[in-house]
């Protein structure tokens, strides 16, 4: 069994739900990222979501988008990023990973090239968002054999067709995006998100995560109630943006921040 | 049954369904936009089959854009180069001074159709936020136009042009601030606005549909010319040229021909300070494969597969990427791909200004720079046909900068 599927088997027979903080690598400097996943794990994360830096990050708002131009600013490249993981797995062996970014750095670096390189450095699960199941099959393949899980977005738009499509090539868990627009929005609409969650669960026995818009403990809680993992990006990388040259609080405000998203969930659950 | 073995490729039936040509094109967006995107290519290829919708978008593009355009024998340059006769598809006669409208009428009467009312775009010279403006305020529907902030210093007239037109004109400040990173925004303000919201991409690249719809838009410019050239000189033009950043003008010229197969087909890109100095904007001639803005095709980026900044004298060529049409083209050698630095299109801007009376635009000098150069290999009684895509006006305070002169 994966690390993801473990991680998930867990928390559902504790009777928890996961809490899923994201993290761009090599933001505000490469030599931070991994001292900050272990404050977020000593805050109570059960995965970690791992932003590759890229030029172009179509799918994400103004928050994530800066933190990719920080990132870069270090020439901070897809190999940079599993090294992080691999530095990680020296202290963790049990936190799963998920990578999280665009298609082109795999494509650059070679589906199956990666993906040994990503299953030797400690990483769980794969998220290329611009990605659909159609266009995956070759990378599927690559992950599926290094044991790697592929990650999937559901959006509010995806219909039943592709629902069932999207269940049938993920593994780990489903990324349900909780709102029409791109990472850090405004407007999370719970009363929609549980209406979708409830045909998503209709299609699949995996884990859903939701994520999109959500910024604070209340909004976690809420979420939380419906599905199995909240994932929290734009807020914290808001924090790591607004402390500026300033860095040396950043993990312990960041792991302020997870400490009381993870009581209100558990406090709900 | 074992099928025939076809002798030559069957051109008019890429892309696939799913939008390939060949390994190129598809559709690699955010699962957000999947449905939207096959609802767009539903309504496309339902009304690509409707008579009323084929004569209404005729109509436009007769009575609102001017067409047909001329064909108009460039003989005096002709005899000047001392080769083949070059021959100039009139694209800059169009309403709005380009070839972008073309595509712009088609896209907005599908708007209409589906009930959208806000149309949005993405524009880097401001052809085509100018093209969407202006379909924008004759059917009386909201626009806004995304634009680098790079580009907006370059080509302040059509900025403020757009707003005349009534489009609100956002700076974008991410990434390059230029082409690329107003598609980036554009498709962000699409996915945040699904119901409501048609994106006019300007170009043949983008997620499938827009490649292959932009195509059938632009391929007037192609079926227009081969008539003309064959009612004008008789016969087929021995080579066509036209510039490529995205490639819609190329592509709208070369479509029609590409079943032709002595008719031989150039494409040029944008050279900027010469290939060599890796200042340019020449994905096909010096970039790879890979994957942006929801297609793969050839791109310019680092190793890391980072893309990276273009360099052109033309806005309207700085893009890294390229329609994956072209790149099908470039690899089964249907089409041959050429670049052309910035002096050198600046030669053929003055040159064509001064010998025929026509100012091109400068993306379009680079197509007369290559038509040039291959005229003079050519003997006197051979023809080319080079796309005249736009006109040169939004360009002359570049050129007068560039020559140290203060207008």
């Amino acid at each position: 069994m994966s690390r993801l599927a473990e991680c998930f088997k867990r928390l559902r027979a504790e009777g928890k739900k996961a809490l899923i903080p994201y993290v761009t690598a090599g933001d505000p400097a490469p030599e931070l990222t991994v001292p900050l996943m272990h404050a977020m794990t000593a805050a109570g994360a059960d995965v970690i979501e791992v932003g590759v830096p890229f030029s172009d990050p179509m799918a994400d708002g103004p928050v994530i988008q800066r933190a990719s131009e920080r990132a870069l600013a270090h020439h901070v490249s897809l190999r940079r990023v599993l090294e992080m993981v691999r530095e990680f797995r020296r202290d963790d062996a049990a936190t799963p990973v998920v990578l999280m970014g665009y298609l082109n750095p795999v494509e650059a670096m070679g589906y199956a090239t990666f993906a040994r390189a990503a299953a030797e450095a400690g990483v769980d699960g794969v998220l290329t968002v611009d990605i659909p199941p159609e266009e995956a099959g070759d990378l599927l393949a690559a992950l599926t054999a290094q044991g790697l899980d592929p990650i999937f977005l559901i959006a509010p738009t995806s219909t039943p067709e592709r629902l069932r499509a999207i269940s049938a090539s993920a593994r780990g868990f489903l990324y349900y995006v909780s709102l029409k627009g791109v990472t850090g929005a405004a407007h999370l609409d719970l009363e929609s998100v549980r209406s979708k969650l409830a045909e998503i669960r209709g299609c699949t026995d995996l884990p859903i995560g939701v994520g999109f818009g959500i910024r604070d403990a209340t909004a976690a809680a809420a979420v939380a109630k419906m599905a199995d993992a909240v994932v929290v990006g734009s807020a914290l990388v808001k924090i790591i943006e607004d402390a500026g040259a300033d860095t040396r609080n950043i993990a312990a405000v960041i792991g302020d921040r997870l400490t009381g998203m993870r009581r209100a969930i558990d406090a709900g659950a | 049954m074992v099928e025939p073995v076809k002798t030559r490729p069957d051109w008019n039936s890429l892309p696939d369904a799913a939008g390939h040509f060949g390994p190129y094109g598809g559709r690699f967006v955010a699962e957000t936009l999947m449905a939207p995107l096959e609802e767009l290519r539903q309504a496309y290829e339902q009304y690509l089959k409707d008579p009323e919708f084929l004569a209404e978008f005729d109509r436009d593009l007769q009575y609102y854009v001017g067409r047909p355009s001329p064909l108009y024998h460039a003989e005096r340059w002709s005899r000047e180069l001392g080769g083949a006769q070059i021959h100039l598809k009139r694209e800059d006669l169009n309403h709005t001074g380009a070839h972008k409208i073309n595509n712009t009428i088609g896209q907005a009467l599908l708007a209409r159709r589906m009930g959208k009312k806000r149309v949005i775009a993405e524009t880097g010279a401001g052809p085509h936020g100018v093209a969407t403006a202006t379909v924008a305020a004759r059917f009386g529907m909201e626009c806004v136009v995304y634009m680098g902030a790079e580009d907006i210093k370059r080509q302040s007239i059509n900025v403020y042009r757009m707003r005349l037109l009534g489009a609100e004109v956002i700076p974008v400040e991410s990434g390059s601030r230029t082409l690329k990173d107003a598609l980036n925004e554009a498709m962000r303000d699409w996915v945040t606005n699904i119901d409501t919201t048609f994106y006019i991409i300007g170009t043949v690249a983008g997620p499938h549909p827009y490649p292959v719809m932009v195509r059938d838009f632009q391929s007037v410019i192609g079926r227009e010319a081969r008539a003309q050239c064959l009612a004008q000189t008789g016969r087929l033009p021995d080579a066509l040229v036209a510039c490529v950043g995205g490639g819609s003008n190329a592509i709208g010229l070369f479509y029609p021909f590409l079943g032709d197969s002595a008719v031989a087909i150039y494409g040029v890109e944008a050279a900027g300070d010469g290939i060599r100095t890796g200042h340019h904007a020449a994905p096909l001639c010096a970039g790879r494969p890979g994957v942006l803005h929801g297609n793969r095709t050839y791109l310019m980026m680092d190793n890391d597969g980072q893309i990276i900044e273009t360099h052109s004298i033309s806005a309207g060529l700085d893009y890294p990427g390229v329609g994956p049409e072209h790149a099908w083209l470039k690899d089964n050698g249907r089409a041959n791909y050429v670049s052309i630095t910035d002096d050198e299109a600046l030669d053929a801007f003055h040159a064509l200004t001064r010998i025929e009376g026509i100012i091109p635009a400068l993306e379009s000098s680079h197509a007369l720079a290559y038509a040039a150069r291959l005229a003079q290999t050519m003997d006197k009684d051979r023809n080319i046909v080079v796309s005249l895509s736009g006109r040169g006006d939004k360009d002359i305070h570049t050129v007068a900068a560039r020559e140290g002169i203060k207008v």
